[in-house]
């Protein structure tokens, strides 16, 4: 690939310092300290699905923010990890967790690729039908036909040894939680290098101008496709470990077309084409609602009615999206960005589609 | 201003999470994943309510269960079970001082994603006519309570039914009965038991599925207009069974020959369905209507003094404000037959594991607590996690639900030995070993 | 032979239903270039109002004007506190903005007007006709009536009137139509109520059928796949492409479902719009976009 001297109109700086200056020091010591120093329902309910929310949102963030492909499939994808993690582990049993991991990745990602496919010809919103048809149909897909879960009456998939990493049993907090933090950290830091890579400055290219990127020689199409591979990739492993380090046990509901909403909503909170955008987002999503509902449950206890109490919470966080959207459209990472790195300019989505 | 708030924001979280635990008096903590949010609300509203009115019943009436006041919490899930899932991380370790006796799941897929972790933590899950049908082996799943109704018993009791209508079992032989299913593992979850029904009494078995939401079923209904079943079982659920209905109508095929299901037949699935619900018929675990003692006793308590959890008294005795009351009655009796062996204190997973187990409601209890005709005998046992499998059949008759008969008992001869098979097998899988009964009595001392 | 008439008119009947609310999707897109999620949302609510209100003892006719109103307060409160502040954002982000706006809509709508499943009797028997040996919802034929006359008359509402010619100029070319003195923000306004109402004409329609329920707001879902296929700015198109999934959907229901164990209509349209696509990318009858670098 020969380099395009293209220049990004977010200079690397901005979202490289950031991670690298209290990333290590920041991670090494939660590393140590986490699992010991809150209650087992933080480990459990709140830190691991954060975590593993924000792998995923750093995985649609590849493909929508840095490569400007829009995708409302990322559910189907992290359910074609899952899936796929679960008949290796069922029909490979040799195969030690981790590899069942990876190879579900490459299988998701190939799935992936494959709903990208239509991204050669179609542009922007209309992509978002191609991903769509990938969510119903694993949904049906899986639904449907027993092998994927093993004809169990109840069509779900748990793993049957538990989560084992090389013989190390991870079925407790601290191990589900050093399991996911470490395969977080370790996708992080590659996508981090990806995306500083000629790939992801193609990427990039794709995003902002596509048939400008076309005239100077940038490889449009397989810049496309190799996005929907890494994006499905990265959400293959967020839904294995949302289902088996998180859940336990999962079925196509965990998977669902809320769940492509909720990952697209981290990246846009957070901000998209930013690493660090995924994890504010993620943080963002999974603690507002038991925020509002904590919030409410002491302000309003026993005097307003609790279908009413229920609703309106929902009203007011759809509220807090649009004034969200509005008030800062660049998402929380340029809003907690230092103010010396503020400067690039205003970026849009799908500069060239728009009128 | 916005970093603070975010601030605000997070530390709110903190503080939730972690609400320090103080009590003078400890009173036994229930925490209720509930629905008001969303498509489920509807019926999830009621039983609530149910369950509220029930409880408070219990606590400002009868001073609670043997004096142990009940305190029970709501959080929204919006019939997530991933939301579920989270909520029973957030209550499993109890509150204020009192530990989780057992945890209400409020929905088969919930269920499903609680069963191993249930099972580590030792918690009983309990989901009345739901759950994991194999799960009625207690052998093999100490810690799941499909209590009342399993989903195998369901198809049992409607064949049986529908051979009391044509005059006994050996009348089925030839006959062509369609399932008409909501395309889940909660509508396929009655299959092997119609399986083996349709080989032993000689009927045709056609199962058609309809895809989530449902609302648009023309070709499943001219599907079955070529085959002509002579009788249809509707095993649906929400908005899939008014489109059913209503379809079935346009098709011409008549309601008085459709079978709902438990979660296929309340007011909601008939009102909107208009005329074409007139003659259908549902079983009914939990039967509607407000002619029940505990209806009487319930709307001079609660109702008459504004202390009901419904938003509309219309409302009251409705199919699943019903379902509400039935299941709140089974914790109480369960929670009750604890206190009395345990003492009169909040009981643990473990407790509540051998409170269900050892749950007898016979019938002249049934009248003490006024629930004579609206729940059914029911006897636990350490194998036996249903311990009642029997409903009544109650059909719409275009403004209300009326039964049509007593309590109609499913095959046990016949589903047993499914259910021991289907155990025995997930039990292989996951490297369990049944316990015998003597260990589980010598696990509670 | 009668079977797949029958298969193909039933669907295609079943379509005019999908196409009713695709319009109203592409009202809004042509308008202010919005896919509104919401739609679905905002359908759910007008509906439940209208029932709620009847169920109360208001009459029919009140009872509709008040929805009306209360749909038009809507429509100007979403261009004032969404549309404008979000002038000039990318689709992405007027997107979720909608999604957004469609949990406001479903919480109100629950919250207030409560949860439990409305009957709405609009009047019309829903038993079968017969033509020859094929049979016919009279239910589906009056309410693709319905849609004929909403086409009529949003189409002499855009062609014959002064506000329509007016939004064909705001859809065709934005900052011309500014430079024209047309008050932009009237028109998104207008649109956005015009498309709530259609929303609400399509919600009794489909209340009447399932019960005013909020599964109806789910029927956003089943107008997507119509909009690809007819694009996502003509009402012709969307008439079109409603047909088509319709018909698509029951025919493959019907004669592909038994070899893939049925219930395929869930994804069975997104295909179908997928291979539009990429015959078509613009849909069928909308306006191909020119890309200038």
């Amino acid at each position: 690939m020969d380099h395009v001297g293209l220049r990004s109109d977010v200079p690397p700086s901005s979202i490289v310092v950031a991670p690298r200056a209290f990333g290590v020091a920041a991670v090494t010591a939660l590393v140590l300290t986490v699992p010991f120093l809150t209650t087992e329902y933080w480990v459990n309910a709140i830190i691991v699905p954060f975590l593993i929310l924000s792998l995923a949102g750093l995985g649609l963030n590849l493909l929508t923010g840095y490569a400007g492909q829009l995708s409302l499939g990322s559910g189907a994808f992290m359910m074609v990890g899952a899936y796929a993690t679960f008949a290796l582990q069922l029909r490979v049993p040799a195969l030690p967790l981790p590899f069942a991991f990876i190879l579900a990745g490459l299988v998701a990602g190939v799935v992936g690729l494959f709903f990208g496919l239509p991204s050669r010809r179609i542009k922007g919103f209309y992509l978002i039908v191609s991903t769509l048809a990938a969510q119903f149909f694993f949904e049906w897909l899986f639904l449907k036909f027993p092998w994927f879960y093993n004809g169990n009456s109840s069509a779900t998939i748990a793993l049957a040894r538990g989560l084992s990493v090389f013989g190390l049993n991870a079925e407790n907090p601290p191990g589900r939680y050093w399991l996911t933090l470490g395969t977080v950290a370790i996708l992080t830091l590659l996508s981090w290098n990806l995306i500083r890579s000629q790939t992801g400055r193609n990427w990039m290219a794709v995003r902002d101008m596509d048939a400008a990127a076309a005239v100077i020689g940038v490889p449009t199409r397989s810049a496309k496709l190799q996005a929907f591979f890494v994006s499905s990739f990265i959400l293959g492993i967020a839904g294995a470990l949302w289902a088996f380090a998180y859940l336990g046990s999962a079925s196509v509901q965990s998977f669902g077309l809320s769940r492509s909403y909720q990952i697209l909503f981290i990246i846009i909170i957070g901000g998209l084409g930013t690493i660090c955008g995924a994890f504010l987002g993620a943080a963002f999503v999974s603690l507002l609602p038991l925020a509002l509902d904590w919030s409410f449950q002491h302000l309003f206890a026993g005097q307003v009615d609790e279908g009413l109490r229920q609703n309106i919470q929902k009203a007011i966080f759809g509220v807090l999206i649009i004034g969200f959207l509005i008030k800062e459209p660049e998402g929380l990472a340029r809003l907690l960005a230092l103010p010396n790195l503020r400067r690039s300019s205003r970026r849009t989505l799908f500069p060239s589609v728009r009128r | 201003m916005r970093r603070l708030l975010l601030a605000a924001l997070l530390a709110g979280t903190v503080l939730g999470g972690g609400a320090p635990a103080c009590a003078a008096e400890v009173s036994q903590y229930i925490p209720l994943p509930t629905y008001r949010v969303g498509a489920y609300a509807s019926s999830g509203e009621l039983w609530w309510a149910g369950e509220r009115d029930y409880f408070r019943y219990i606590n400002e009436v009868e001073g609670g269960v043997e004096g142990v006041k009940l305190n029970y919490e709501e959080f929204e899930t919006e019939w997530s079970p991933d939301r579920t899932v989270e909520v029973y991380e957030r209550v499993k370790a109890g509150k204020d001082g009192s530990p989780l006796a057992f945890f209400f799941t409020h929905g088969t897929p919930a269920t499903y994603a609680l069963l191993e972790k249930a099972a580590a933590d030792k918690i009983p899950l309990i989901d009345p006519a739901g759950g994991k049908t194999e799960s009625v082996d207690g052998a093999v799943f100490p810690y799941a309570f499909p209590l009342l109704f399993s989903y195998y018993s369901q198809a049992s009791t409607g064949i049986n039914y529908i051979a009391s209508k044509v005059g006994g079992l050996d009348k089925l032989k030839g006959l062509k009965i369609a399932t008409v299913y909501h395309d889940s593992a909660y509508g396929r979850a009655s299959q092997p038991a119609v399986d083996a029904l349709a080989k032993t009494y000689g009927f045709e078995n056609i199962q058609i599925p309809v895809a989530d939401p449902g609302s648009e079923q023309s070709p499943q209904w001219r599907q079955i207009r070529e085959v002509k079943p002579d009788w249809i079982f509707l095993r649906t659920w929400g908005v899939s069974t008014v489109v059913a209905l209503k379809t079935a109508q346009r098709f011409g095929f008549p309601a008085n020959r459709i079978i709902g299901d438990v979660w296929a037949g309340s007011e909601s699935d008939t009102i909107p369905a208009g005329s074409a619900a007139v003659g259908y018929s549902a079983l009914a675990p939990y039967p509607g209507g407000t002619d029940f003692e505990i209806h009487k006793r319930l709307k001079a308590e609660i109702l008459d003094k504004g202390k009901s959890n419904l938003r509309d008294a219309k409302l009251f005795g409705a199919v699943n404000y019903n379902v509400g009351l039935v299941n709140a009655a089974l914790a109480v009796e369960a929670l009750r037959t604890g206190y009395k062996h345990f003492g009169a204190r909040p009981l643990n997973g473990e407790e509540g594991r051998w409170a269900f187990e050892h749950l007898t409601i016979d019938p002249a209890r049934l009248k003490q607590i006024g629930f004579d005709g609206l729940l059914q005998p029911i006897a636990i046992t350490p194998t036996d996690h249903e311990g009642g499998g029997a409903a009544r059949i109650q059909s719409w008759d275009g403004s209300k639900w009326v039964l049509q008969t007593d309590w109609i008992k499913a095959d046990h001869a016949l589903l047993t030995p499914l259910i021991k098979a289907g155990a025995a097998a997930y039990a292989k899988e996951k490297g369990i070993t049944p316990r015998s009964a003597d260990s589980a009595e010598a696990a509670a001392r | 032979m009668s079977l797949f008439l029958e298969t193909l008119i039933g669907g295609v009947l079943a379509g005019t239903l999908y196409a009713l609310v695709a319009i109203g999707f592409v009202l809004i897109y042509k308008a202010s270039g919005v896919f509104n999620y919401a739609q679905g949302s905002i359908l759910l609510f007008g509906a439940l109002a209208f029932v709620s209100l009847k169920d109360a003892g208001v009459p029919v006719a009140g009872a509709l004007a008040i929805t009306v109103g209360l749909l038009i307060v809507t429509a100007i409160a979403i261009e004032r506190l969404l549309l404008r502040p979000l002038t000039n954002r990318s689709p992405l982000t007027l997107f979720m903005a909608t999604l957004g706006l469609s949990y406001v809509a479903e919480g109100v709508a629950q919250g207030f007007m409560g949860s439990q499943v409305r009957a709405l009797d609009l009047g019309i028997e829903d038993l079968p006709m017969f033509l020859g040996d094929i049979m016919i919802s009279q239910f589906d034929l009056i309410a693709a009536g319905v849609a004929a006359l909403l086409v009529i008359a949003l189409s002499l509402l855009f062609n014959r009137t002064r506000i329509g010619i007016q939004l064909r100029g705001v859809a065709n070319d934005t900052l011309a139509a500014l430079s024209l003195g047309i008050d932009i923000n009237r028109i998104w306004q207008i649109v956005w109520a015009v498309a709530g109402l259609v929303g609400l004409v399509s919600g009794l329609l489909w209340g009447a059928r399932q019960g005013v329920q909020f599964s109806l707001s789910l029927v956003v879902l089943k107008a997507l796949p119509v909009l690809i296929i007819g694009g996502f700015t003509s009402i012709a198109g969307a008439i079109v492409g409603g047909v088509v999934v319709g018909a698509g959907e029951s025919l493959a229901e019907t004669y592909i479902g038994p070899f893939l164990g049925g219930g395929i209509t869930p994804w069975f349209a997104y295909a179908l719009a997928l291979v539009f696509l990429f015959i078509r990318p613009a849909g069928l009858l909308g306006e191909r976009q020119i890309e200038r670098v």
